[in-house]
């Protein structure tokens, strides 16, 4: 079963054959290495750029308005600070064109913490991603999310932030999540299209005949059932989320688990069904808890659905500090742990209105 | 001027080859139409008929050359133009309506090209491949390569055109312009362009910038050089042209540097008001017609008299044009169609 990061060079790979793919593109992202994560390793239209990541959005959106269809990488989402006025340029290509240009591009970028990654390979990106209208953004937690939504985002006639959980790049899809023709076996899989060690000059990937398989933008998944608690998430924390609700499972508190996978649009009919029926929320994200796109949902519930619910809703994000800390406990206190969500999912259960 | 294009090596003859008569007219046209419609436009504004003026009078001599030697038309196998907030004669001369910048000066829902959103001058016109023009300085130098590449791809003659003042030539779009035009082996058919007014708003370049010419900073990259009298419209065409020329044939980028003037100053926030004491392309160029006895003084001034005449009525008109409504902002957030692959079908060169 193919991993994450397996998926998402399986969906570049269909995107170059079936769906126009002109360019995955960025620094490291072309042979020999194929992408610090091996994301476009034996890609055919990977290549290799300046690290410049101003030159690399800048030559995305020229590409996408030239009507080729370009996959940008910035490495970490951390440098991708210093193009934040060019990200709200390609948003606004169709807006302030009046729809008479579009930008239809993808900007896929690694997010979050869990991989000990220090001050500046922790940060998050869809607090800052989610306050450039005119981006859809996108953020899986699986391999088959993953795959799906890659696909969906080169076929989108808009810019498609592709926000990448780091520390989920190597996790292996559950049981039936598997990529429509992807082979039985891992190894199988492993064989064919992952680069050997070593010289890769002569190496070519063998790739396997993966089906199209589109997650439409803005659809939730409910990835757990339950009755008592809400809890919305998206990206690494969907993990999270889902291991805290098996250790209060055992309590008697029945969590019900929505990976959000799209934040623009995102499914606010999901959200509310679900409320409605558990009375009772916690959004859940690892970005800085300060004008935190779990905020917005928020504000939403509270305006929307005040008087049904049976409990204050919560939010449980990072720190508001300037980076993740290297040492053990200062990431641990920096971003939510499955203890801290215990503890609210908990807190929320218990609460009488 | 400050500075001498004639001392730089690369500087220009304009004793080279005589243009034609009917270039002169042409480039002569396109100068004065673009200076009626920018006098225009900062009278709507001091008469509150939009809401400020930012435009290139001092820039015609260039700009208009630049629009007459343009291959127009849509996709890659057209030239691609970055432009900026100071092209209003390149846009007049490729054969724009004026009334539609008027439009986008009244903030109109008419407004082609930006539908009430834009300042004026702030083109946008997917049918030509004109990009959208955008306030923040030298972000079209970092977008020019991405077009510059699709040209190259589509293996025809078109060109990327990205256009910038001298001020922006300090932020870093410009050294990206420069590096990703000129990687070993994957040169790019783009012409950079920066006009040399001297000026960023109200503090001189001189006073920040160290190189001698802005030119000087390809040379590292190796990539070839003009530096021009870009007051001069027989210079500017012919070293345009040539420059042009040589992007399209050996697909490799040049940097041109245009020294030209600014005669009304940065926009309306400084008062719009005529700088005396800089050139006018425009009067120098009329001498020059006059004395070779291609247009008489009599002539050219009824031209302007017609002009002047033709916009201030298409003003009047564009004041009945319908305001765009509050609930239009929700338009276009998001592509509708997909405007890059699928070339609008009324879209011609």
């Amino acid at each position: 079963m193919a991993t994450v990061v397996q998926a998402i060079r399986l969906a570049l790979h269909v995107g170059e054959e079936r769906l126009g793919v002109t360019d995955v593109f960025g620094q490291d992202v072309g042979p020999p290495l194929g992408g610090v994560f091996t994301q476009s390793q034996g890609l055919k239209t990977a290549w290799n750029t300046p690290l410049d990541e101003r030159g690399i959005i800048g030559t995305a959106i020229g590409l996408a308005l030239a009507g080729q269809r370009p996959v940008a990488e910035i490495q970490f989402c951390d440098y991708a600070f210093n193009m934040i006025d060019l990200l709200k340029l390609a948003g606004g290509v169709s807006w302030s064109s009046a729809g008479d240009w579009s930008c239809p591009m993808v900007l896929m970028t690694p997010v979050g913490s869990g991989i000990r990654g220090s001050i500046y390979h922790s940060h998050s990106f869809d607090a800052q991603a989610t306050r450039i209208p005119g981006w859809k953004i996108v953020m899986p937690s699986n391999p088959l999310d993953a795959y799906g939504l890659m696909l969906s985002a080169i076929a989108d006639p808009n810019p498609v932030m592709f926000l990448a959980p780091k520390a989920l790049l190597r996790a292996k899809a559950g049981r039936n999540e598997r990529i429509p023709g992807e082979p039985e076996d891992d190894r199988t899989l492993s064989k064919m299209i992952d680069a050997p060690l070593g010289d890769r000059s002569k190496w070519r990937p063998d790739w396997p005949d993966v089906q199209d398989f589109f997650i439409p933008f803005g659809k939730a998944r409910v990835c757990r059932e339950g009755r008592d608690v809400t809890v919305v998430t998206y990206g690494r924390m969907v993990v999270v989320a889902a291991q805290a609700a098996e250790l209060v499972a055992a309590a008697g508190v029945d969590v019900e688990v929505i990976d959000l996978r799209s934040l623009s649009p995102y499914d606010w009919d999901a959200i509310k069904a679900s409320v409605r029926k558990t009375r009772r929320v916690l959004y859940l994200n690892e970005d800085t808890e300060v004008t935190n796109f779990g905020e917005h949902l928020l504000r939403r519930t509270v305006e929307e659905l005040f008087y049904e619910l049976y409990a204050p809703p919560r939010l449980l994000a990072g720190a508001h500090v300037p980076g993740i800390g290297l040492a053990d406990s200062l990431e641990r206190a920096s971003v939510p742990q499955v203890d801290q969500v215990v503890a609210v999912l908990r807190e929320l259960a218990a609460h009488q209105p | 001027m400050s500075t001498s294009p004639s001392r730089h090596p690369n500087a220009a003859a304009a004793e080279e080859q005589p243009l034609s008569t009917e270039v002169l007219l042409c480039v002569h046209d396109a100068m004065l139409r673009a200076r009626c419609l920018e006098e225009r436009l900062i009278r709507m504004n001091k008469q509150g008929d939009g809401f400020f003026w930012v435009g290139g009078p001092g820039e015609e001599a260039l700009n208009a050359s630049l629009g007459l030697l343009v291959h127009k038309g849509q996709g890659p196998e057209h030239d691609y133009l970055h432009l900026h907030y100071r092209s209003t004669a390149t846009l007049v001369a490729m054969g724009a309506d004026p009334m539609d910048t008027l439009r986008q000066m009244k903030s109109v829902a008419t407004d082609p090209y930006s539908a009430g959103r834009n300042f004026c001058n702030h083109y946008s016109l997917h049918r030509w491949n004109v990009a959208p023009v955008s306030s923040p300085i030298e972000v079209q130098f970092s977008m020019a390569p991405g077009t510059a590449l699709a040209n190259k791809r589509a293996g025809g003659r078109g060109i990327t055109i990205v256009q910038g003042g001298d001020a922006g030539t300090a932020e870093g779009d410009f050294s990206t312009c420069l590096l990703w035009c000129s990687r070993p082996g994957h040169e790019l058919p783009c012409l950079m362009i920066v006009t040399n007014n001297r000026w960023g708003i109200s503090t001189l370049s001189t006073d920040q910038l160290a190189p001698k010419h802005i030119v000087d900073r390809a040379k590292p990259f190796g990539i070839k050089t003009a530096l021009i009298d870009g007051n001069d419209p027989e210079v500017s065409y012919r070293e345009l042209k040539k420059a042009m020329d040589y992007v399209r044939t050996e697909r490799r980028p040049l940097l041109l540097e245009a020294m030209v003037s600014r005669l009304y100053g940065h926009s309306s926030a400084s008062g719009a008001n005529f700088v005396p004491d800089e050139p006018d392309c425009l009067v120098l160029f009329e001498n020059k017609l006059e004395e070779r006895r291609i247009l008489t003084r009599q002539a050219m001034d009824a031209l302007r008299g017609k002009y002047t005449q033709e916009l201030l009525d298409a003003s009047k008109r564009v004041r009945d044009e319908p305001q765009p409504k509050g609930e239009d902002i929700w338009k276009h957030v998001f592509a509708e169609r997909d405007g890059a692959s699928k070339p609008d079908p009324k879209g011609s060169g």
